[in-house]
């Protein structure tokens, strides 16, 4: 018995009387949805992702997409969606993969939170007159300082752990040459060299390319270790463990062989079109002092020259963990929340493990300084930071700075369709196909992203300058300055912060 | 002596242009040669500590004793001659060169080891191996002679999740202790042929007599597929 097929996920329609058969739809589709016929443009929309390329292209505004345009009989336990996983599994047996990051509606948190400032009592500052101080160190800070005198001379003895110095607080997240095409990572590069911060170059080694931005970058080495050799560790003015993903906890990764081509294979230094498989756990870390070992095995490796990070899932037990992980020698710990996105996940991990990360930003930060140990490890927050409002909140609930990931491809045309996995981005960002990837040019990629992260860093210091604060270390876990608006009691305490009102 | 300055002299030793070093003494120190580039010849008297030669790309480290946690860990090029035995994730994620051990080692032997063009790291046991034995492993060769060992090995998930490289293990391996993903083949003169360089130059280092190891009496194990996950998913 066949199961039949499901309803269509979107229904693209054309406007006859404004369409002038310019055939761009037809060019800029890389899911061939447009054919045509008889000097007729026909339409399937069977392979619509909802990328939005075409519309964006149609000079006349010709074109229309619905969502969901076949309606299933209402019910509120069995959605559409409930409804097709079982259909999808029931006849593959398989494991349901998908793209980008939680999808399933959870309350966001950054939403119930608001900000305040100054009234009457306490002058708010404008930025436009008064110095904002912005700029962001990552790394362990001394507890104290010790100086000797010397002839006059002031000394400093205390021997200052290496940080990188960042004029914003905004990072942007690893995202791997692979998962993502080179034009696109350069794009990110030359935009993180221009707002003076720093990318991930994600799992996967550093291409050529990016050589010329690499005291930008930070290097990632997964439990896969691709591209990992000395030169490459050497290259990255940090250097990243990344032990969990927000969007996937606890497992793996996996990088199919179709998109292993020429130069992704030489990056990551592996077969042409073998699959590219991290491991769940690196399996020289079963334990925090194992962790720790690595730390200082990269550190001695790069004679302590660079600061190290730990990436880790926001979980259950994040504080504790982080605690560890401040306890190995490493610089800074990367938190990345629930929401955070993804290439491609199992949907069961994707939608259902971890938290959300402002919880887990909060549950760090009072951790660390409970146990008096906050000023050994920067705090960098990730996962579903859509704007300045969630950076400023992230930042007042405890972290350093964030990395973004998703924001920073929608900089350059990412519409969240959600279909990375496929290799056919017609925005030329998730694909290696060369010409999708021609698509982006990368001076022109770099100037939104850098303009997105300037415009971010102007409204944070907008924010804190209406809240009368001049620099971003006064913002810090500065949790008086939040409020929540409808978040119960048990969220509130965990937060540290009080309701609207009190 | 702690680990990081003893590393720093060697490294600097090495970056001066010092062609030998020997380490006399040596209590667990870890990281020596890790990162280190050239073709140094360094001589360990005593036990090393963990991640012996990490990242290290050229040089040769021989250690008179057993070796720690981790020795070949993401090691680029370069040898690893270890009189002794070593602990567990040896040659873990190594791309390149080779780790030879007299003895035995621990868990997780050879793990994910992976190749690319003319880097095809080699792992050459004398003795025999815990379990996960070549996990993940995505290219190159892991040898086990099981000397003194009957049968070679004795332990569970030889290969699991294998999709690249081999495994020869001398004499027959139960099928019950490979892990999913890995598959048994018939061991050929035309192995032996390929293999005979790598046996001789181990029992050189070691002082054993080759002849006994000239045989087809080896088991093979590779991957039954290079795309182990093929098939476990499907989309959304
Ligand atoms: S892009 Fe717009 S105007 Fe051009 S052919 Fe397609 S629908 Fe018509
Ligand atoms: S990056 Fe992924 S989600 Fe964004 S448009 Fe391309 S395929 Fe869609």
């Amino acid at each position: 018995m066949s199961l039949g097929s499901v309803p269509l996920k979107y229904k693209i329609s054309i406007d006859r009387d404004q369409c002038m058969k310019c055939m761009r739809c037809v060019d800029n589709c890389s899911y061939g949805v447009y054919r045509i016929e008889d000097d007729k443009i026909l339409i399937d929309s069977r392979k619509c992702t909802a990328c939005h390329r075409c519309i964006s292209m149609c000079p006349r505004d010709a074109i229309n997409l619905q969502e969901k345009p076949v309606d299933y009989r209402s019910h509120p336990l069995w959605t559409a969606e409930a409804r097709e996983d079982v259909i999808n599994q029931a006849r593959s047996g398989k494991i349901i993969l998908a793209g980008m990051g939680n999808a399933r509606d959870y309350p966001v948190i950054f939403d119930r939170l608001v900000l305040d400032a100054c009234q009457v009592t306490n002058p708010s500052i404008d930025p436009l007159r008064e110095p904002m101080e912005l700029r962001t160190y990552i790394g362990k800070k001394p507890a104290k300082l010790e100086f000797t005198k010397n002839n006059g001379d002031i000394d400093l003895t205390t021997k200052l752990a290496p940080n990188l110095k960042l004029d914003t607080p905004i990072m942007i997240g690893h995202m791997s040459y692979g998962a993502i095409s080179l034009n696109a990572q350069l794009s990110l590069a030359k935009a993180v060299a221009k707002t003076g911060t720093f990318m991930g170059t994600g799992e996967g080694g550093m291409h050529e390319a990016i050589y010329p931005y690499q005291d930008h970058t930070i290097v990632q080495i997964a439990s896969g270790r691709f591209g990992v050799d000395i030169d490459y560790l050497e290259r990255g003015a940090a250097i990243e463990i990344k032990v969990g993903q927000g969007a996937k906890p606890g497992i793996g990764g996996h990088l199919p062989g179709e998109k292993v081509c020429a130069d992704v294979s030489c990056t990551r230094m592996i077969p042409l079109g073998s699959d590219a498989i991290s491991p769940a756990p690196h399996h020289d870390i079963y334990s925090i002092e194992d962790l720790a070992q690595l730390v200082r095995s990269l550190k001695e490796a790069t004679n302590w020259e660079k600061p190290v990070f730990v990436k880790i899932a926001a979980v259950h037990n994040v504080a504790a963990i982080a605690a560890g992980i401040a306890r190995s020698d490493a610089d800074a710990v990367v938190v990345d929340g629930f929401k955070g996105g993804t290439g491609a996940a199992p949907k069961v991990f994707r939608d259902n493990v971890g938290i959300p990360i402002e919880a887990a930003i909060a549950a760090v930060d009072e951790k660390l300084n409970d146990q008096g140990i906050r000023n050994e490890v920067s705090l960098i927050a990730s996962g579903g930071i859509r704007n300045s409002a969630d950076i400023t909140k992230s930042i007042a609930l405890g972290a350093d700075a964030v990395y973004i990931g998703t924001a920073s491809l929608i900089a350059l045309g990412c519409r969240v369709c959600g279909n990375c996995y496929r290799g056919l981005c017609p925005w030329g960002i998730a694909t290696q196909k060369p010409e999708l990837v021609n698509r982006i040019d990368p001076e022109i990629g770099a100037e939104h992203v850098a303009n997105l992260i300037k415009a971010w860093t102007l409204e944070i210091s907008e924010l804190m300058g209406a809240a009368g604060l001049n620099s971003i270390e006064s913002l810090r876990g500065n949790r008086e300055r939040l409020r929540g608006y409808m978040l119960d009691q048990g969220l509130l305490d965990v937060l540290k912060i009080e309701s609207v009102g009190a | 002596m702690h680990y990081s300055p003893l590393n720093k002299m060697i490294r600097e030793a090495v970056a001066s242009g010092v062609k030998e070093i020997v380490l006399n003494n040596v209590l667990g120190q870890r990281f020596i040669g890790n990162g280190v580039r050239g073709d140094a010849k360094i001589t360990i008297n005593g036990v090393p500590g963990g991640d012996l030669g990490m990242f290290m790309s050229g040089p040769e480290c021989e250690v008179f004793g057993n070796a720690e946690h981790a020795p070949g860990n993401t090691m680029d090029y370069g040898s690893l001659i270890i009189h002794g035995s070593a602990g567990d994730a040896v040659a873990h994620s190594m791309r390149g060169g080779k780790v030879f051990v007299k003895g035995s080692i621990g868990y997780r032997g050879g793990i994910h080891m992976k190749e690319y063009e003319g880097k095809r790291p080699i792992l050459a046991i004398g003795g025999t191996s815990h379990a996960f034995l070549g996990e993940y492993m995505a290219g190159g060769l892991i040898l086990v002679l099981g000397i003194g060992q009957e049968p070679t090995i004795q332990d569970r998930g030889i290969g699991s999740g294998i999709h690249g490289g081999e495994i020869v293990i001398r004499g027959d391996v139960d099928e019950k202790l490979l892990g999913v993903g890995a598959k048994k083949v018939e061991f050929t003169e035309e192995d032996l042929k390929r293999l005979t360089p790598v046996i001789i130059d181990f029992c050189e280092r070691f002082d054993i007599d080759p002849s006994q190891f000239l045989d087809t009496n080896y088991s093979r194990i590779i991957p039954a597929s290079s795309r182990p996950f093929a098939g476990k998913y499907t989309w959304e």
